[in-house]
């Protein structure tokens, strides 16, 4: 197991506070840490006094969508016809994002805790943790933290299973997941209905992201007001976020930071710049999905979804990608859109077609073989990617492609200038 | 690991019974514990043949196409025998620009594989490139079966495949 980075005095740490401490793995150990109050507390009031008080803190999805998590609640029924469920989503699998993996490894019963919360805040009688196939390791320790909870009764009536993928990203997807859970090919869903309506196994279905629930426990304890008020820019992002820096950076690792939070000072303070003898070229702030960054917009940003739609790209998922002066953006972005056409469900034409044809049109162009028109057509079937689909895979397919373009024709050109005719 | 005999030996009984059973019990439909099904299937016998997804049609009520379907959806199933030590390899951007495709090339050198895909001559050994492995910040990250392994260099490969003999 990797080592965690240790805390830089300007991180907030909250949610990785031990993170890297072996000894707050176990039940006990954990509860030696304060762990399982916050669940006692909201266990002593009612769902709807708990879905308040995450209404009040603004704490917003951390899985992409930035979706504000009390009022994701709050549209599940009052009244129960049939079971409800919560579904986590740990199958983490967006480029650039390794933090989910870190809070499971190093604190499985924080995520535990605010997961038995949310069940409670949402009347959930069954949750399933979805765990990506590939995390073996974490998949070891969450089933041994299981273990450690039921056998301790905190479980109480609710039932918390993990189900493992089994290798796609698409699972990712909430409506896919839940098709994933049911035993089916993980195409997501049309929408509507939404899974507060008809959910995973037709039923009401509340769908979050590990980060956003293991932030939950530490909001009941320290109520909502505390959390609305970390905030360092835009008041509509509030609380901690952990960014995955990753790439051509030194070191690389999670820093928990308070939402609007300068992207360059995290880069160059945090994390120690570039390697040496080299300089930033480009950044990725929110996973592979959304638009790439100039090195000189990226000391512009402020890390918030406010901050960052500013400079023209999206928060996300919090995974900074990092490019130095060495890379060749025009590889890197076709090994994107390569990803995004291995991993594209193939239900709409739009998303199967076009994310093959840019990642062939890119692997031409790479090769010698590029012609002037290449261009347009990869801007074309861009366009005809966003927007248009059942889901955004597509849409991210194109966030990279058209910012790359736009932002580094000049390495594009040079290929298209040495292609041989 | 693998199964050679063409006769299809059952996999749901006694130990894997009793898995399957305790994975049925978790959900309310049968046909969600198909994935689970299919691990207790691949974990047994190292792959997933045909003869297997009928045995899982069959336990779950559902019909070989429908679990054939299911199988091919999702990449981590093998749908044919592996080598011994069935490795996975990130190469997306962020582990890209750190080196990865330079472990790939050490991995096949020293596994004998010669190309991704392909088993080694000697049995133990398939090398494959993946996508993200939600590492990133710990390049070049792999998997070997079931261990996953951080920050793995060409230069430790050698050392690292050493563990697995
Ligand atoms: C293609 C695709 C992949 C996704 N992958 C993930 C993922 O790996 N983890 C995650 O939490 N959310 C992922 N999401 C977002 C989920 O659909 C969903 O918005 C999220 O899990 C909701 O939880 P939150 O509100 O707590 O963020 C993905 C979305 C798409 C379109
Ligand atoms: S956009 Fe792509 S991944 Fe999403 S549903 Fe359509 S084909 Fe599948
Ligand atoms: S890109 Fe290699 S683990 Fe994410």
């Amino acid at each position: 197991m990797g080592f965690p980075h240790p805390p830089h005095p300007r991180e907030n740490q909250i949610l990785s506070t031990h993170f890297g401490d072996p000894a707050a793995v176990s039940l006990e150990g954990w509860r030696e840490r304060g762990g399982y109050r916050a669940l006692e507390q909201a266990r002593s009031i009612t769902p709807e006094a708990v879905t308040d008080i995450v209404k009040a803190s603004n704490l917003r999805g951390r899985g992409g969508a930035g979706f504000p998590t009390g009022l994701k609640w709050s549209f599940m029924p009052k009244e129960k016809k049939g079971p409800h469920y919560l579904c986590v989503n740990a199958d983490e699998s967006e480029p650039g994002t390794f933090k989910d993996r870190e809070i499971m490894r190093w604190t499985p019963h924080q995520l535990l805790e605010g997961t038995l919360i949310a069940m409670h805040a949402i009347r959930a009688d069954v949750g399933y943790i979805y765990i990506r196939g590939e995390f073996t390791d974490v998949y070891r320790i969450m089933e041994a933290a299981l273990e450690e909870a039921r056998a301790a009764g905190i479980f109480g009536d609710s039932r918390v299973y993990l189900h493992r993928g089994a290798g796609a990203y698409i699972c990712g997807e909430e409506t896919a997941l839940m098709n994933s859970i049911e035993g089916r090919r993980g195409n997501p869903r049309i929408r509507p209905p939404f899974p507060a309506q008809v959910g995973l196994f037709g039923q009401p279905t509340t769908i979050n992201n590990v980060e956003t629930l293991a932030a939950v426990p530490h909001i009941v304890t320290r109520g909502g007001d505390w959390y609305r008020g970390l905030s360092l820019s835009s008041p509509k992002s509030s609380g901690t976020k952990l960014f995955s820096v990753c790439g051509q950076v030194q070191p690389p690792g999670n820093y928990e930071v308070t939402m609007g939070f300068p992207l360059k000072e995290l880069l160059h303070d945090l994390c120690g710049g570039p390697r040496p003898g080299r300089s930033f070229k480009a950044v990725i702030p929110g996973g592979s999905s959304v638009p790439i960054l100039t090195a000189a917009e990226a000391d512009e940003t402020l890390l918030d979804y406010e901050g960052c739609v500013e400079r023209g790209t999206m928060l996300g998922s919090g995974g900074v990608i990092v490019f130095d002066d060495s890379a060749d953006m025009v590889y890197q972005i076709m090994r994107l859109a390569r990803f995004y056409a291995h991993e594209s469900c193939a239900q709409c034409t739009q998303c199967r077609e076009g994310t093959a044809w840019t990642t062939k049109i890119l692997e031409r162009l790479l090769a010698g073989k590029g012609r002037p028109e290449d261009i347009d057509l990869l801007y074309d079937l861009s366009e005809n990617m966003t927007g248009k689909t059942i889901c955004v895979l597509s849409d991210s397919c194109a966030a990279p492609v058209v910012s790359g373009l736009n932002k580094f024709r000049d390495e594009f050109d040079t290929y298209l200038r040495h292609a041989v005719a | 690991m693998h199964q050679t005999t063409a006769i299809h030996e059952p996999v749901f009984t006694g130990e894997n019974r009793a898995r399957l059973e305790d994975e049925m019990a978790r959900y309310p439909t049968k046909r969600a514990a198909l994935l689970p099904a299919l691990w207790i299937v691949q974990q047994a016998r190292g792959w997933i043949s045909d003869q297997a997804m009928g045995e899982v049609a069959e336990v779950l009520d559902l019909t070989p196409a429908y679990v054939k379907g299911v199988v091919t959806f999702y990449t981590m199933y093998h749908e044919h025998p592996v080598g011994t030590y069935f490795i996975q390899v990130c190469t997306t951007s962020p582990c890209n620009v750190c080196g990865a495709e330079d472990v790939v090339q050490a991995l096949l050198q020293h596994t004998g594989c010669g190309d991704l895909g392909a088993t080694s001559p000697d049995g133990r050994y398939t090398v494959i490139e993946v996508e993200c492995l939600g590492a990133c910040g710990f390049a070049t990250p792999l998997l070997v079966n079931d261990d996953f392994i951080e920050s793995v260099t060409p230069e430790g490969v050698p050392a690292l495949l050493e563990r697995y003999r």
